[in-house]
């Protein structure tokens, strides 16, 4: 399976995201520029964080109108696993391939530690590797991570079962319902907060985030090897 | 040529927690008369004439990139500027 880690002018989490593939899920990754115009032969495309055009006028404001994100758009419309990490999550917000928006933390300040998070639907291609239910170690690091959906989306969200993951225990940022990460109704996009690549060993603090990018695998494996 | 004055500012349904700090240290500053803050954004748009109908053009500005409509209001103002 490969992989493309798209890189914006201003990303800065992408060089963690290409190790997590590489080197700890041992499947291909290559770094894809946003004036890129194609992502042919991508099987997965990956939206790192950072702090893309400097989030001047919104997080992911800017972005959103790159070059690739045109393919990006057209991946998921193929149904092919995109996902979104923190800056990458409020690009896909901004390009309208997740509902919702996003504010200020409640308190205001950059919030950078490691929170707990509960897995509310294994049964995404994102999160099969997980039980529902399960209480998950993920760094979070963001300013701007206090998810907003009207009521009507957010019973949509629940009906669904597109909210991912919730913060257990306490809601570091003031998010809504505690939401932490939703997919599309679709399911095949994710968009998250939490850094699921900076929890990739225990060297780390913690490895489990690398059961995401494996379900994602795992996924694609049974839906594309079972012919061969 | 003209100027227009954009205002985003967030949906009043939506939590300002910037304004509500501000209003918080305004209140410690002793002007409790004060009820609600609200911080928003102001952007300067200088454009110049076309065959495109401004109030359209601004409004699709503002609609795509200039204020995300999920939790922003936007309302602006037009100035025709003479040339000098």
């Amino acid at each position: 399976m490969r992989f493309a880690v798209i890189v914006f002018p201003g990303s800065n989490c992408d060089v963690d995201m290409f190790h997590a593939i590489k080197d700890e899920l041992g499947a291909e990754a290559k770094y894809v520029w946003h004036t890129e115009g194609s992502l042919e032969g991508y099987d997965g495309i990956l939206l790192p964080g950072g702090f893309s055009y400097g989030d001047y006028l919104r997080s992911g404001a800017i972005a959103r109108f790159s070059n690739v994100m045109n393919e990006v758009v057209k991946a998921a419309e193929a149904g092919k696993p995109v996902l979104g990490v923190c800056n990458g999550f409020q690009i896909l917000l901004e390009a309208g391939l997740l509902p919702g928006a996003m504010r200020r933390n409640q308190n205001l300040k950059f919030m950078c530690r490691t929170v707990q998070l509960k897995v509310e639907n294994a049964d995404t291609l994102f999160t099969g590797a997980y039980q529902e239910g399960e209480i998950i170690q993920i760094p979070i690091a963001h300013g701007e991570g206090n998810y907003y959906c009207d009521e009507e989306t957010l019973a949509k969200l629940k009906e669904n079962k597109q909210i991912a993951f919730t913060y257990h225990g306490e809601n570091p940022n003031g998010s809504l319902a505690d939401i932490a990460g939703i997919t599309n109704e679709k399911g095949n996009v994710l968009g998250m907060m939490p850094h699921p690549e900076r929890a990739v060993d225990i060297l780390l603090g913690s490895a489990d985030g690398l059961r995401l990018f494996q379900s994602i695998v795992k996924h694609w494996r049974e839906s594309h090897v079972v012919n061969a | 040529m003209y100027k227009v004055k954009v205002y985003v500012t967030l949906r009043e349904s939506v939590l300002d927690p910037q304004g509500t700090a501000v209003k918080g240290s305004l209140h410690s500053l002793s002007y409790g008369e004060v009820q609600d803050v609200r911080i928003g954004k102001y952007l300067e748009l200088t454009i110049g004439k076309s065959n495109r109908n401004l109030d359209g053009l601004v409004r699709e500005m503002c609609e795509r990139l200039l204020a995300n409509t999920v939790i922003e209001d936007y309302r602006y103002e037009v100035e025709e500027v003479v040339a000098q």
